[in-house]
């Protein structure tokens, strides 16, 4: 039952910090990965400084979908798999808002594929991340969709036997205009991906691997130095006609993306892709209102409806 | 655009030999194939009937293949109310030996059997009706040559009836232009060479009909208003837009899916947007979202879809999100009978969730009532920030009715989401009052931003496993429901107060039911009629008034299921513990006839001579000698 405010607010203006984005405590297991991925996402609001009441953060069901409760932001929780196309009424809605909508890897590739190619290829301003921890935690350990072969779950005692997902494939395929991949012990690195999806002006996603220590201890390692792993970036282009700028990943170019895609895990780490051409559902929307109301004269809602009944005598 | 014929006087111009015989309404019945245009001859009739000072109901089946097959159009028309499309035909025009064989049964005896004598072959020792025989396919192809075709004999055959009916020619011709108005100028020619070549078809071909609709008391006409002419589904999109609703997200699915084409058209005209979403889930969810901006949003769709809405719409329950619902009831269940009529989806609209869900479900009882419960059900959505759901048929959505235009410089709501500054107390689920939520952008001056949420939770928004909460809240999302009822006004009721038999009907019954009424109580039993609007919640009181009835007779279009009652009737057992609630119910896909509701009445009234009454059509009104 919450209580009256205890500490005043900060003064409408003064600089947003983590302490005023500090909403409930994580009820998730110690050791999360998740952890790392909120405390990165506070660092993410307090470079980009938006005012306060035009960030929203939302989600679907899942351990990482509690994240909305962390967070104090306007926000909220809808169902399973569904928080892609609410967060679209969100962005067509407002389109002076600056969204973020968090989900885990059942969310967003199993119960809630249709959706994420959908808000894909739509274009749909936001940002989303999805904290893949190629396990169904909050309901103790069943195969996801990015499970690997062999993972042996409660539902696979024997071993996962379904392909699992290409998460990076599958994104880029859908038409995201923003894809990237990061890791969450890569806490700059996760800061910096996150920082680049908000700024993209479009459908912008980022791939975060999140450990579940509790059903899936270690299927991140492989990508964790400290753990004998490689971590391997992304090499961008810098366009400063070097030879060496030669080999280096152009995120403009689809067919090296899905090249980088289809590395053997764990793969690598970055910005795969970025169109930054091509007009979000937001712009195309707006521009058909314009439109209309050039058609119309920018006639009153009452002229106009009148006229439609005048027309249905 | 000049008309070869043009009559020098509207309306029986070239001087019939007989005299025009009055009649009150007449009911005529088109039957052809679904290409042949005959639903635009309706439309031009329902536009005239608008026009002039006739009342007009139309009744339309279409199939449910895409192109081709039987078709046809129904319309009433006629002076003062009609309230219903009419059980028979007074008059069947018949474009092909299918559409004959499979309507002659619904024509009255002594009625019009006009077919196109080029297709058509009618059993030659069958008088009970006065045959005319029109050779329709020819006479249009002379009448327009060229390459045309018989691409005409639909208007042909308006011509036709303009004749008979002594229309007014000149309103028809200018409908007619507007109509084709926008196409090239062939077609415009065309369709008038058409039209006066039905028009001018010698009288004594006709067998010399020739009747007039009753001149119109001008006093019973109470607004003076202008009459407009538009389907049920066009009904409730104009009553959103009227009602201030700027988005919406919906997925195709008969017979809904006119609703979200019209949106989708119109609302950039607003400034708003109507999203096709990839299905159904995703534009409810869209819908939700709108909503969450502080700007009420609409979706839609017919039974499988609103299956498919259910979780969202529990979410949207528990979370006390505003949202405006339409279901175009068609017959299920699955894909079921895509383009007939049912009522079969009222426990899914109050009780298809999970959970604990009290929400609102509206039903409009005509066209004209699907523009203003539209704009009731917005009201009630931003008032007791709820999802409300709109009950329409496939009956209403393409029926097409004239009605009052409506005031709309009184009706207009202007609806701009509150994004002002909310206070130091401000909470989004309050245990004390209706949640109004504030949406993002909203500044918060306590600095605790509100979550809105599917699991329980406390007045901020934040997850609660409290057994009290859970009982707080269920009662705080149960109780704005149970204050809703209490300002309901009491429903439409008409005929005696007490008595042998209340007819109660929802949604599209209720012209049926009220002229059924008439003839119940002309057969000397004490009835009336009570029509239900406000389904869930319903209006406080009902009881009082079912204790003065002996048989509550529950009417809808749905199956009597286990235990013999339909879902309304169900619903009225269980909330009144009254045994005398009765039910009268039918899956045939058709709206009910007005002798259906009769014998059903008479039946439970245990009245046999009115009972055996329904059994044989009346004389058409066409009938000569």
């Amino acid at each position: 039952m919450s209580s009256a405010v205890a500490t005043p607010p900060p003064p409408p203006g003064a600089p947003l910090t983590k302490k005023a984005l500090t909403a409930d405590h994580p009820t998730w297991c110690p050791g999360c990965g998740d952890f790392a991925v909120l405390a990165s996402f506070y660092r993410v609001l307090e470079k980009l400084q938006y005012p306060h009441e035009k960030i929203v953060t939302f989600a679907g069901i899942g351990c990482s979908s509690r994240f909305p409760y962390f967070v104090n932001t306007h926000g909220g929780h809808f169902i399973h798999g569904r928080a892609l196309p609410f967060a679209a009424g969100i962005s067509l809605g407002n389109d002076d808002l600056h969204l973020f909508v968090f989900g885990g890897d059942g969310d967003g590739f199993s119960i809630g594929g249709n959706h994420l190619v959908h808000t894909a290829r739509k274009n749909i301003k936001m940002t989303y991340v999805i904290m893949d921890n190629s396990v169904y935690g909050l309901t103790k350990k069943q195969t996801s969709p990015t499970s690997p072969l062999g993972f042996k779950t409660k539902t696979d005692p024997t071993g996962a036997i379904d392909q699992p997902i290409n998460p990076m494939r599958t994104l880029i395929n859908s038409g995201a205009t923003f894809v990237a991949r990061s890791h969450a012990t890569q806490v700059n690195h996760m800061v910096e991906m996150m920082l680049r999806a908000a700024k993209h002006d479009g459908f912008s996603v980022v791939e975060i691997l999140s450990e579940c220590v509790e059903f899936f201890e270690g299927a991140f390692d492989a990508a964790v130095p400290r753990k004998g792993g490689a971590w391997s970036l992304i090499e961008e282009k810098k366009h400063d006609g070097t030879p060496e700028d030669e080999k280096r990943h152009d995120t403009s170019d689809e067919i090296a993306a899905f090249k980088l895609a289809m590395q053997p895990w764990p793969g690598v780490f970055g910005v795969f892709y970025e169109n930054k051409t091509r007009k979000t559902k937001n712009a195309l929307e707006a521009d058909l209102v314009v439109k209309a109301k050039e058609r119309t004269k920018n006639a009153s809602d009452l002229a106009l409806l009148q006229a439609t009944f005048a027309r249905m005598r | 655009m000049v008309s070869p014929n043009t009559p020098e006087t509207p309306g029986g111009a070239s001087s019939p030999s007989g005299a025009a015989r009055s009649i009150h309404d007449v009911v005529i019945r088109l039957a052809g194939n679904s290409q042949d245009g005959i639903q635009s001859v309706g439309g031009f009739l329902a536009r005239l009937a608008g026009r002039s000072d006739q009342d007009i109901m139309t009744y339309m089946t279409i199939p449910s293949t895409i192109s081709g097959g039987p078709s046809i159009f129904q319309v009433r028309m006629g002076t003062g109310d009609i309230l219903s499309a009419g059980d028979r035909a007074d008059m069947l025009v018949a474009f092909y030996q299918h559409s004959y064989d499979a309507h002659i049964g619904s024509l009255r005896p002594g009625g019009v059997l006009l077919y196109d004598s080029d297709h058509v072959k009618p059993a030659p020792d069958d008088n009970r009706f006065t045959n005319v025989a029109v050779p329709i396919t020819t006479a249009t192809v002379e009448a327009v040559g060229g390459t045309s075709k018989d691409k005409g004999k639909n208007i042909f055959v308006l011509g036709l009836i303009a004749r008979v009916f002594d229309l007014d020619v000149a309103k028809l011709a200018a409908l007619i232009k507007e109509r084709f108005g926008g196409k090239n100028e062939d077609v415009v020619r065309n369709a008038m060479l058409a039209f006066d070549a039905g028009y001018a078809w010698p009288q004594n071909n006709l067998r010399d009909l020739f009747f007039r609709f009753e001149a119109i008391d001008r006093a019973t006409q109470s607004t003076g208003r202008p009459q407009i002419t538009m389907d049920g589904n066009t009904a409730i999109a104009f009553g959103l837009i009227t009602a201030g609703v700027r988005h919406g997200a919906g997925y195709p699915i008969t017979p809904w899916s006119s609703i979200m084409e019209t949106l989708r058209t119109e609302l950039p005209k607003y400034g708003g947007i109507f999203v096709q979403c990839e299905d159904e889930i995703a534009a409810v969810s869209t819908a939700l979202g709108f909503s969450y901006t502080g700007q009420l949003a609409i979706t839609g769709s017919a039974g499988p879809g609103l299956s498919l809405k259910m979780e969202a719409l529990g979410w949207a329950v528990m979370a006390e999100m505003p949202l405006i619902v339409v279901n175009v009831q068609r017959g299920g269940p699955s894909t079921g009978m895509p383009t007939n009529v049912e009522q079969s989806d009222l426990m899914q609209a109050i009780y298809g969730s999970h959970g604990d869900t009290p929400r609102v479900v509206l039903a409009p009882k005509n066209v004209e009532d699907c523009y203003y419960i539209a704009i009731e059900a917005a009201r009630i959505a931003r008032e007791y920030s709820t999802p409300v759901f709109i009950l329409t048929d496939m009956g209403l959505s393409s029926r097409i009715e004239a009605f009052d235009e409506p005031d709309l410089s009184k009706l207009m709501v202007e609806a701009k989401p509150d994004r002002s500054p909310r206070g130091t107390d401000f909470k989004p689920y309050p245990l004390d009052r209706i949640t109004r939520h504030a949406p993002p952008g909203a500044r918060i001056e306590s600095g605790k931003y509100p979550t809105v949420t599917g699991l329980e939770h406390d007045e901020l928004g934040h997850p609660t496993g409290s057994p009290k909460l859970h009982m707080q809240m269920t009662a705080k999302r149960r109780d704005k429901i149970k204050a809703l009822a209490a300002s309901l006004p009491a429903p439409e009721h008409a005929g005696d107060e007490a008595g042998d038999v209340l007819l109660v009907t929802w949604g599209s019954s209720w012209g049926p039911g009220r002229e059924a009424l008439g003839r119940i109580r002309n057969a000397g039993v004490k009835a009336g009629h009570l029509h239900l609007r406000h389904i869930h919640p319903l209006p406080n009181g009902l009881e009082a008034t079912f204790a003065r009835f002996k048989k509550i007779v529950v009417a809808e279009l749905n199956d009597e299921g286990l235990y013999g009652f339909g879902q309304l009737a169900m619903m009225l057992r269980a909330r009144y513990a009254n045994p005398n609630i009765v039910s009268v119910t039918k899956t045939d896909g058709l709206t009910f006839k007005v002798s259906e509701l009769v014998a059903g009445v008479a039946h439970h009234a245990q009245h046999p001579a009115l009972e055996a009454s329904t059994g044989t059509a009346a004389k058409s009104v066409l009938a000569q000698g």
